[in-house]
C-alpha cells in the first residue's frame, strides 16, 4: 500500500483498554489518579513520537467493581498535560449530551491557549441514564436523541471559537479601547431544545478551531475534522474511512503486544479471567510488535492515521515506542510531529477562517495603491 | 522606623497571607503600558504565578465571567477581556507549581454541583491539594442567555441554590473514604469493597444519586472561599466559607469592624473565631520614597482611568451618553435619570445615582476638580501606597490587630506586576516576623492555618450540628 505517511494516535486513560488493565499496571492502584502518573504516561507517549494523546471521560464511573471506579476528569488531565508536555497533541473526550456548550467551548479554548495550538476535542456522549442525574436534566434517551444533542453541542461550540475574531483585541491606545466590538460576534444559537447567546469570554482559539474528532454516525461529517472509523477488518475499516466524508480518517485499533514476559495472548487470557476486554467491533491485534508494524503499513492510504487503545498501557507502551513506531518512522510509514506546530498542521489541515470575519476590504487595500 | 511591640498587640504570632488576582476582565489592569503583556498567553499566567510562589504567597485566583459585558446593548470596548476558563488554566498551573494554592471562581448558578466537584476534585488531585473554590452566584437573566437553563433565579433562591450545592459537592467529595484505592500492586479489588459511598440528595434544587469518582485529596478537599458582602453574604460565609475575600482592605477601623462582624458571625454558628481567614483584595503601590510613590500612584491612576474610561463611568452613573464631552473639563450639568433598567449588564450600577452626583458635584466643586479627576478621587478607592519599610509596618500592625489575616493582591501590570511585591515588601515583612520565610506545608489548608474541612469535624468540634 502506499499513500500519506499515518499520524499515530494514543488513548491514555486509566491503565489500558482492558477493564481489567489495573491488574497488570507497572504499579499501585492508589497512583493511578496522581499528577506523576498523568505526566509519565504522557511523556512517554510523546517521546514515542505520537501525534495525538486522547483521554477518554465520562461524569459516570469508568467501571465497576473490583475494577477502577475513579477518573479525574479529561479536560483537567488535559490541561494538566499540556503544561507538562512540548510537541504532542491533547485531546480530550467531551460529551455534550448534557454539558453546557458554553462551559464546555471555554475549556476546550482554553486548552488550546494553555498548550499553544495542540488541543483537539474528541466529541464523546453520556450513554447511561444515570449521567442525566449528574446534570439535573432528563434522560437523553436513545442514539438519535444523543446523535442531536452532540450535534447541536458541536456546533454552538464551534460557533463560539469563532465569536472572537482573530484580531479582536487591538489595544487602541488613542481610542482607550482595548477590544474592536464589531469584531465579537452573538452566536444567537437556537436549536431544538435550547439557545445560547455568545459572544464566547474565552479569545478565539491559537489554532482558529480546535482539531474536532468523532464518530461519524453520531456527529454531522461536516462538523468532523477527523473522522474515528471502526471495522473488524482492513475491508470493514476501508469501506467507512472512504464513507465517512471527513478531511481526516483515523482507523480505532486495540492492540496487545508480546513483552519479554509473556505473550500477547497470555496477557489477554490473563485478564480475560477477571473480566471480558468489550468487543466495540473495532480492529485488533495480538501478536507481535512486527505484526503490527505491518497492519499499519497496509492501513496507509487507507485512512490518514490511527488511533491505538493498548491493552495495558505500562506493558503496551514500551513495546510501542521501542519496537513499532521506530519502525514506521524509520520507514517514512508514520512521521512524528515536529516541536513549533499546531495539532492542525501535523494533521495537515488548514488553519479555518471565521466564519463571521467579513475579510480584508479589499476595494479598501486597492485603492491605497 | 517604628516598630510594634510584638508582645503589646492581640495577636502576637500572626502571621501575614497574600493571594495574587489576576484578573479577568477590568479597567485597572494597565495594557497601555509598553510592559504589559498578553492577558490569555500562557507564559504570562506562569510567568504571575511562579513569581508569587517565589514570594510565598498561598494562593493564585481567578476570576469568572459568563458573559460579555455590555453597555446600553453594545459590548463594552474599554475593559480589559478575554479570559480563559478557571478550573482549565489551573490544572496547567498545577504541572509548573509546586506550592502554591489554585484557587478557581466557580458560579453555582451555571453549573450544576456533581460537575463542578468532580472537575475540582480533579484539579485538587492534580495539585496535590493545592485547589480552592470562590463560590459565587449569579441572578441574572442576562448571563443565563449562554445556557441551556436561561436565566432563571432571584436573589433569595441563589443562595438558596449556592448552600445546597456546597452540600452536595461536600457529600460527593466525602464519598469515598480515605485509603480507599489499594496500595498494593497485586490487590484483589482496585478499591476495598464498599469504601466508596453512593450519594443520594433530594432537596429543593437538586436531586443526586450518584457515585463519586474520585477520592479525597491531601488536604481534605479544596478550601472554600466566599466574598459576599451582605448580611446574607456574610452569614453564608460564616456556615460555609474557610476564607473571605472582603472589599475592607483600606482603612484600619473598617477592615476591624468588618472581621470583629464575621467572628460574631463564626461564633454564633458553633465555629472557633479564628476559622475564617479574612483577604481583602487590594493593590500595592511601592515606591523608594513615600513622595515617589505617592507619585506612582498618580500616573497609575491616570493610566487606569483613561478619558474615554471617565466618560464610561460617569455615563453609567447619569444614564447618558457621555462619549462626546471633555472628561478632563466640569461635570456634566444634566441631571441624571433614573431608569429602572438602563440596559447595562455586568457593568456598574448604583442604587440611586442623584444621591451619588450630588456628592461629586459637591466634592469637584471644593477641590476644583476636572470630572475625570473626580472619578479618580471618588471612584472605589483601592489599596496600599508606600515604602517597603512603611507597608511593612502598617501591614504589621494590621494583622497583629486582627483587622485582616492578609491581603489578594491585584497587580496593575501584567506579568510583571508582583515583583516589587516579592523583591521589596516580602523581605520587610519576614523581617517583621509577620510573614513566612519557607512554606511549611504542601496543602492550601496548611498554607492557610486552617482546620480540616468542616464536614470532617465531629460536633464537639464546635460544628453545629446539621
Amino acid at each position: 500500500m502506499s499513500g500519506p505517511a499515518l499520524r499515530l494516535a494514543v488513548e491514555l486513560d486509566g491503565d489500558g483498554a482492558h477493564p481489567a488493565a489495573w491488574r497488570r499496571a507497572a504499579h499501585s492502584p492508589d497512583h493511578l489518579l496522581t499528577p506523576r502518573r498523568v505526566a509519565r504516561v504522557a511523556a512517554a507517549a510523546e517521546n514515542s513520537g505520537f501525534t495525538l494523546i486522547t483521554l477518554e471521560d465520562g461524569a459516570l464511573p469508568p467501571g465497576g467493581t473490583p475494577d477502577v471506579v475513579g477518573r479525574i476528569g479529561a479536560v483537567e488531565r488535559a490541561a494538566f498535560l499540556a503544561a507538562s508536555t512540548s510537541v504532542v497533541g491533547i485531546a480530550p473526550v467531551v460529551p455534550v449530551t448534557y454539558a453546557e456548550p458554553f462551559h464546555v467551548s471555554s475549556q476546550l479554548a482554553s486548552l488550546d491557549h494553555i498548550s499553544v495550538g495542540r488541543g483537539g476535542w474528541v466529541v464523546g456522549e453520556e450513554e447511561r441514564p444515570e449521567a442525566a442525574r449528574v446534570w439535573g436534566r432528563p434522560h437523553v434517551d436513545g442514539e438519535a436523541a444523543r446523535a442531536r444533542e452532540s450535534r447541536d453541542g458541536v456546533e454552538v461550540v464551534r460557533a463560539l471559537w469563532d465569536s472572537w475574531e482573530d484580531d479582536a483585541v487591538i489595544r487602541s491606545v488613542a481610542t482607550s479601547r482595548y477590544l474592536d466590538r464589531d469584531r465579537l460576534h452573538y452566536v444567537d444559537f437556537t436549536g431544538d431544545a435550547y439557545a445560547v447567546k455568545g459572544p464566547a469570554i474565552v479569545p478565539r482559539p491559537p489554532q482558529g478551531q480546535l482539531v474536532v474528532l468523532g464518530r461519524p454516525d453520531r456527529v454531522p461529517a461536516g462538523q468532523l475534522d477527523v473522522a474515528l472509523v471502526e471495522g473488524r477488518d482492513l475491508a470493514a475499516v476501508a469501506e467507512a474511512a472512504a464513507g465517512a466524508g471527513t478531511p481526516r480518517t483515523f482507523a480505532e485499533i486495540e492492540v496487545a503486544l508480546d513483552t519479554a514476559h509473556a505473550t500477547a495472548e497470555e496477557r489477554v487470557a490473563d485478564l480475560e479471567q477477571h473480566a471480558p476486554w468489550t468487543d466495540r467491533g473495532r480492529l485488533r491485534h495480538i501478536g507481535s510488535a512486527s505484526g503490527l508494524a505491518v497492519l499499519l503499513g497496509r492501513l496507509r492510504g487507507v485512512v490518514d492515521g490511527v488511533r491505538l487503545h493498548p491493552l495495558v498501557l505500562d506493558e503496551d507502551l514500551p513495546e510501542l515506542s521501542r519496537l513499532v513506531l521506530p519502525h514506521l518512522f524509520e520507514r517514512r510509514l508514520a512521521v512524528r510531529p515536529l516541536p513549533g506546530a499546531s495539532l492542525r498542521t501535523h494533521l495537515g489541515l488548514e488553519r479555518p477562517a471565521n466564519r463571521y470575519a467579513a475579510g480584508p476590504d479589499i476595494e479598501a487595500l486597492q485603492e491605497t495603491r | 522606623m517604628t516598630r510594634t511591640d510584638p508582645l503589646d498587640v492581640p495577636r502576637p504570632d500572626a502571621q501575614l497571607h497574600f493571594g495574587v488576582f489576576f484578573q479577568g476582565v477590568n479597567h485597572w489592569t494597565i495594557w497601555s503600558d509598553p510592559a504589559s503583556g498578553s492577558q490569555i498567553a500562557p507564559a504570562n499566567f506562569r510567568r504571575v504565578a511562579q513569581t508569587a510562589e517565589r514570594g510565598l504567597f498561598d494562593a493564585f485566583f481567578l476570576g469568572e465571567g459568563l458573559r460579555l459585558r455590555e453597555v446600553d446593548g453594545l459590548i463594552h470596548e474599554l475593559d480589559v477581556a478575554g479570559r480563559p476558563d478557571a478550573i482549565t488554566q489551573l490544572a496547567a498551573l498545577a504541572a509548573v507549581t509546586d506550592r502554591i494554592g489554585l484557587v478557581s471562581t466557580s458560579n453555582t448558578t451555571f453549573n450544576e454541583p456533581a460537575d463542578l466537584a468532580r472537575r475540582l476534585s480533579g484539579l485538587d488531585l492534580l495539585s496535590e491539594g493545592r485547589a480552592g473554590w470562590n463560590v459565587v452566584t449569579t441572578d441574572n437573566a442576562w448571563t443565563g442567555a449562554n445556557f441551556r437553563r436561561g436565566g432563571y433565579l432571584d436573589h433569595a433562591d441563589r443562595y438558596r441554590r449556592a448552600e445546597e450545592f456546597l452540600t452536595v459537592a461536600r457529600a460527593l467529595w466525602d464519598g469515598w473514604a480515605d485509603g480507599a484505592v489499594s496500595g498494593a500492586v497485586g490487590a484483589p479489588a482496585w478499591a476495598a469493597p464498599g469504601a466508596v459511598d453512593r450519594v443520594r440528595h433530594r432537596g429543593t434544587q437538586f436531586d443526586v444519586d450518584l457515585a463519586p469518582t474520585l477520592p479525597r485529596s491531601g488536604q481534605g478537599h479544596p478550601v472554600i472561599f466566599q466574598a459576599g458582602d451582605s448580611g446574607e453574604g456574610r452569614d453564608f460565609a460564616a456556615r460555609n466559607a474557610d476564607v473571605v475575600f472582603s472589599a475592607h482592605g483600606n482603612d484600619f477601623d473598617d477592615a476591624l469592624a468588618f472581621a470583629e462582624d464575621l467572628r460574631r458571625r463564626l461564633l454564633a454558628v458553633g465555629r472557633p473565631e479564628d476559622d475564617l481567614r479574612i483577604l481583602p483584595g487590594t493593590e500595592i503601590i511601592i515606591g523608594a520614597t513615600e513622595a515617589e510613590a505617592l507619585e506612582k500612584k498618580r500616573w497609575i491612576r491616570l493610566q487606569q482611568v483613561t478619558p474615554a474610561t471617565a466618560l464610561g463611568v460617569a455615563g453609567l452613573l447619569w444614564g447618558l451618553d457621555l462619549s462626546d464631552r471633555d472628561a478632563d473639563g466640569p461635570l456634566p450639568k444634566e441631571d441624571p435619570v433614573v431608569a429602572e433598567n438602563d440596559g447595562s449588564f455586568g457593568a456598574r450600577r448604583v442604587a440611586d445615582p442623584r444621591v451619588v452626583v450630588a456628592e461629586w458635584r459637591e466634592k469637584a466643586e471644593a477641590n476644583g476638580w476636572s470630572l475625570r479627576e473626580t472619578v479618580i478621587a471618588l471612584g472605589p478607592q483601592r489599596g496600599h501606597v508606600g515604602t517597603p519599610a512603611g507597608l511593612a509596618d502598617r501591614f504589621a500592625h494590621w494583622v497583629r490587630h486582627g483587622a485582616v489575616d492578609g491581603f489578594n493582591v491585584t497587580p496593575y501590570l501584567i506579568p510583571d506586576g508582583l515583583d516589587d511585591i516579592v523583591d521589596l515588601l516580602v523581605p520587610e515583612l519576614q523581617e517583621r516576623g509577620v510573614y513566612p520565610t519557607e512554606y511549611t506545608g504542601r496543602t492550601l489548608r496548611e498554607h492557610l492555618g486552617l482546620r480540616e474541612p468542616l464536614t470532617h469535624r465531629s460536633t464537639t468540634d464546635g460544628r453545629q450540628a446539621g
